[in-house]
């Protein structure tokens, strides 16, 4: 019911949007065609600039992930983890999934298909997954746009979070499905 | 971000030496730089797009009459911006959007709003306080319902893909209340922006 309600919502917020704010715009006497132009043209110049900060963390992480460390992570915390009832395959989505979006939905894809889609493994996987958002790109590409180079407490703030949502799905994922 | 770029890169060799694919990481650094490439196209004709519907948004008072309505409670997360700046009204539209996992349309808006931080702030290369309690809130990516995740999940032939959806939304809120509470502590202990400083100093 309120899952319908909320999908319902979700489709319909963009047309709801995009139909609201040219209505509007006409009824202020905006010249919603030529503005449209103008801010489209703004909209291309943001995308030229961010790509040098894309290739920097795109980069970086790709390495990572074709290096193997992930799976020398694995080896090397998989006793620790499983003190905390962390199944270790956990750990690749616990890693990637501030770095990379695409990955870890493909990690997560994998999973699901490898110990089933009710499993408990599957549950906190998507749980993690779903609660998740690629912190260091979101870094690159808000701050690469306005050319920002000192970010600050913004890294520490993103990782400590991030940080805080896994042991969160973790504890969540523990009182309701084990 | 200096010595986490590093981290990232030294870890991958190192782990390169260990495991022997070298080869596999150097061809990573190939197609890693080419996907950035598509990803920025793939953005701008969204970012076009979204940042042209913004304009007409903008032009009419629209973004103004919805930063109205959240000033007080954005007042409060970003102390700095001035009065009736459309900024807040950016910020407002930029946490909808995400909190209906619409990121195609947040990331445009949220980088508009990151440009209006950007000229209030008073060290360009250097992030205001204001411009990392933004970056906090889209970090944390505050989601109502993950529907890739849900998709996944009735993709693989999962009996109730929607029973992650509560327990989800518990660990998403919990992470994002926990980044605005980290992002306020962090700025009394972060080092202040330096007007006129061109130092190179890490202090990230």
């Amino acid at each position: 019911m309120i899952r319908t309600f909320i999908e319902f919502l979700s489709s319909w917020f963009i047309p709801f949007i995009v139909l609201f704010v040219i209505a509007f715009g006409l009824v202020k006497k905006v010249p919603v065609y030529e503005t449209f132009i103008d801010g489209a043209k703004d909209g291309l110049k943001v995308s030229v600039n961010i790509v040098p900060y894309l290739v920097a963390i795109i980069v970086a992480v790709a390495m990572l992930r074709a290096s193997g460390a992930i799976e020398l992570a694995q080896i090397a915390f998989g006793k620790c983890l499983r003190a905390f009832n962390i199944p270790v395959d956990v750990l690749p989505v616990m890693i990637v999934r501030s770095l990379s979006g695409s990955a870890v939905l493909g990690i997560f894809s994998d999973i699901a298909s490898q110990f089933g889609p009710d499993s408990f493994v599957t549950k906190l996987t998507a749980i993690m997954v779903g609660s998740s958002e690629t912190t260091f790109y979101v870094l690159a590409v808000y701050f690469g746009s306005v050319g920002i180079k000192k970010f600050r407490h913004a890294l520490l703030t993103g990782i400590l979070a991030d940080i805080i949502g896994i042991v969160a799905a973790v504890v969540v994922a523990n009182c309701l499905f084990l | 971000m200096n010595y986490i770029w590093f981290l990232i890169i030294l870890v991958a060799i190192v782990s390169a030496a260990i495991t022997g694919r070298v080869n596999e990481m150097v061809n990573a650094i190939w197609s890693g730089a080419q996907k950035s490439i598509e990803i920025a196209i793939y953005l701008a004709g969204i970012m076009a797009f979204w940042l042209g519907i913004m304009k007409i948004a903008e032009k009419s008072g629209l973004v103004m009459a919805i930063a109205k309505l959240i000033t007080p409670l954005a007042k409060k997360l970003f102390p700095d911006v001035p009065d009736k700046n459309p900024v807040i009204g950016d910020i407002a539209m930029n946490f909808t959007a995400n909190a209906f996992g619409l990121s195609n349309a947040a990331t445009p808006i949220g980088i508009k709003a990151m440009e209006e931080l950007q000229k209030i702030n008073k060290d360009k290369k250097s992030a205001s306080n204001d411009m990392c309690t933004l970056l906090a809130m889209n970090t944390a990516g505050f989601q109502l319902v993950p529907t890739t995740v849900i998709a996944v999940l009735a993709a693989s032939g999962s009996k109730n893909p929607t029973e992650i959806v509560l327990p989800t939304l518990v660990v998403t809120s919990i992470a994002f209340v926990s980044a605005l509470i980290i992002v306020k502590l962090l700025e009394k202990f972060s080092k202040p922006q330096v007007v006129g400083d061109f130092e190179e100093v890490e202090n990230d």
